[in-house]
């Protein structure tokens, strides 16, 4: 992936993101949904440092982990539309999208609900030999769960290729992190599951890119599971309507300067000596695609409420 | 009388229970500062403090546990459990420590806890948020269930739960949480095991509770005008269930329908008409006993789908037609 690629994910993430909050407002799009805007240099550097044929497992907000591991954004939109077209048929919404083809194996309703069955692919992987490497991405607030400690315990002991990836955006829901552990650094959790545990920056993209890579190719030689801290911030609201109450509009502001869209134009600018108005135009292509993505929504067929039965049981 | 909402009515039952017992405290994910994922609990840390209004972190099975430790010495812990579906998160701590202490220790303890959870569909939240998990609760001896479906039962149902010596879970229905009703000041307590007849009548009995009441007496309402005389019963408390009131009218009509939300197979609805066929009633009956529930489906987020696999009005009505046959 080159950093032109990369940035084009990570634009069409903000821009999806973006469009996603517009549409609720409006009443276009029921139910509720979090979006990742601040966090999308975790997403796509994650996504760039793996094989296509590995695997991804993700949370309540992972929209931008999807797109970054190659979904179809009018797919995820027309799920959030509640469309057939959907990924999940329009049953499942913003919190239950999956495609084993691009080895996403789905966002997940349930904090800290995928972290053991991604233990569980990586099994998988171990018993078939295939080679196969799973990213496990879950949140700060997750790994105050019982199952994340259960979980690094069994993949270090059985030496599992799966890298746990910890997105630390500051909050869980209106909890800081400072009020939520006990430890701040989740990293250092690592060392009591004798795995690696390494803290990373999470809105620059090449540090995440070069992080996961290297971990990823060590459990994928055998070395087992490592832990991976990135350090990044929630610039969206919890969830749609969330008046943030719970943090100042000054600390918004400051944390918007490490905005990872932000850094990586400049490194474009400064280090890939691209114009300004290349960028111009490939943000206004992403732009087309998310309209284009909400025409299709709008048109393409709702289940058939008849049909409510497919898929149980059968 | 004062018009409060459900919401509401729920945290002055808390309030109130605080204010007169030094021992009851309150935690839960984000209940402080935020006010809970519903806003029940809006304003209480300001009142309380955080040492009695605790935020805790996503640890769904250390809250309960940390509940059940707590009660066993006295304390009188409420906790909220953001979606009743998290409540498979701590089922251990609520099944196997708190339903059973009491009774597995020969009675050495008390385990007064109220565990909050905010249940149903209709948020376009799907699968692993707009649960009614009432059945897989009260299948465990040693649990108290409560579904208020009104204001009024909501702040009376809580203060009588927090005052009960065993683990009472308390589903509350999340699209109530905006509706109003009236609400006295102060104290006072619905008793748990007491089923409410929220419309009288000779014809059918309809037994529901929840927020399938209100579609219920709208059902009987219109199936007035087919001359039908619909009596519904709310049952309120699902454990301990009061019997008496549901045998009593299928006595009196001889016509009963169940309604619940949650799905149909292994859901509480088969137990209601089990009671009902092995009682007296089973004699005075003129029809077979109809259950209509939800689908046997995890909740899909399409609103559509999602409404259409809930029981609806035209749906009860058309159930109250088929038992007259
Ligand atoms: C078992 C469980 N408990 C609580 C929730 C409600 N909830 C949804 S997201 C969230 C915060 C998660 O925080 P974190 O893991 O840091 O992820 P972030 O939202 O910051 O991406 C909470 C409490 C849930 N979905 N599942
Ligand atoms: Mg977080």
């Amino acid at each position: 992936m080159t950093p032109l690629q990369a940035y084009d994910l990570m634009v069409s993430i903000r821009l999806f993101e973006e469009a996603i909050e517009r549409l609720f407002l409006e009443g276009h799009i029921a139910g509720t949904a979090h979006t990742c805007i601040g966090q999308e240099a975790v997403a796509v550097g994650v996504a760039a440092a793996l094989q296509p044929h590995d695997a991804m497992t993700s949370t309540h907000r992972g929209h931008g982990h999807f797109i970054a591991r190659g979904a179809d954004p009018r797919r995820v939109m027309a799920e959030l539309f509640g469309r057939e077209a959907g990924y999940s048929r329009g049953r499942g919404g913003s919190q239950m999208m999956m495609d084993p083809a691009l080895g996403f194996y789905g966002a997940n309703g349930i904090t800290g609900g995928s972290i053991p069955f991604a233990a569980g692919l990586a099994l998988d992987a171990q018993l078939k030999k295939s080679g196969r490497v799973t990213a496990c991405l879950f949140g700060d607030g997750a790994s105050n769960q019982g199952v994340f400690h259960e979980t690094l315990n069994l993949a270090s002991l059985w030496k599992l290729p799966i890298l746990f990836i910890v997105e630390n955006n500051g909050y869980a829901m209106s909890t800081p992190t400072t009020r939520g552990l006990a430890n701040p650094c989740i990293a250092d959790r690592a060392h009591a599951y004798n795995m690696p545990g390494v803290t990373v920056d999470g809105n620059d993209f090449f540090a995440v890119r070069e992080q996961v890579q290297k971990l990823v190719e060590a459990a994928r030689s055998g070395a087992g599971p490592a832990l991976i801290e990135c350090l990044t911030y929630r610039i969206s609201g919890h969830s749609r309507g969330d008046p943030r109450t719970y943090r100042s509009r000054e600390e918004e502001l400051s944390a918007q300067k490490q905005d990872p869209l932000l850094r990586m134009e400049s490194h474009l600018t400064k280090h890939e000596s691209l114009p300004i108005a290349t960028l111009v135009a490939h943000q206004k292509q992403a732009q087309a695609l998310i309209d284009e993505a909400i025409r299709f929504c709008e048109t393409a067929p709702l289940p058939d409420p008849l049909d409510y039965l497919a898929e149980v049981l059968t | 009388m004062r018009e409060i909402t459900y919401a509401q009515a729920i945290c002055e039952a808390m309030s109130e229970e605080m204010r007169r017992d030094p021992k009851v405290f309150f935690m839960g994910e984000d209940v402080g500062a935020y006010g809970g994922a519903f806003g029940v609990s809006a304003g209480m840390l300001n009142e309380f403090g955080k040492e009695r209004v605790r935020d805790t972190p996503i640890s769904e099975a250390a809250i309960m546990g940390a509940a059940v430790g707590a009660a066993m010495t006295g304390m009188r812990p409420i906790i909220e459990i953001m979606f009743s579906d998290f409540i498979s998160c701590c089922f251990d701590g609520l099944c196997n420590q708190a339903a059973k202490t009491r009774y597995m220790f020969g009675g050495q303890t008390t385990m007064p806890i109220v565990v909050r959870a905010p249940a149903g569909s209709g948020t376009g939240a799907a699968g692993q948020h707009s649960q009614s998990p009432e059945a897989w609760i009260c299948n465990m001896p040693g649990l108290k269930v409560v579904v208020p479906s009104t204001p009024y039962d909501a702040k009376g149902l809580i203060k009588a739960a927090i005052r009960d010596n065993n683990a009472v879970v308390v589903l509350e229905q999340k699209l109530l949480y905006r509706t109003k009703g009236d609400v006295p000041e102060g104290d006072y307590i619905v008793p748990l095991g007491e089923a409410a007849i929220r419309r009288e009548g000779k014809d059918v009995t309809i037994v529901t509770y929840g927020r399938m009441v209100a579609r219920c007496l709208e059902a009987a309402e219109q199936a007035k005008e087919a001359g039908i005389d619909v009596e519904v019963i709310d049952l309120r408390t699902l454990v301990p269930l009061d019997k008496h009131a549901v045998i009593a009218s299928a006595m009196k009509t001889g016509r009963v329908m169940i309604v619940h939300e949650a799905c149909k197979t292994g859901g509480f609805g088969g137990e209601l008409a089990a009671v009902i066929t092995e009682s007296e009633a089973f004699n005075y009956m003129d029809a077979p006993i109809l259950r209509i529930c939800g689908a046997d489906v995890p909740i899909p987020y399409n609103p559509k789908l999602e409404a259409s696999i809930v029981p609806t009005t035209p749906v009860i009505l058309d159930g109250i037609k088929k038992v007259m046959e």
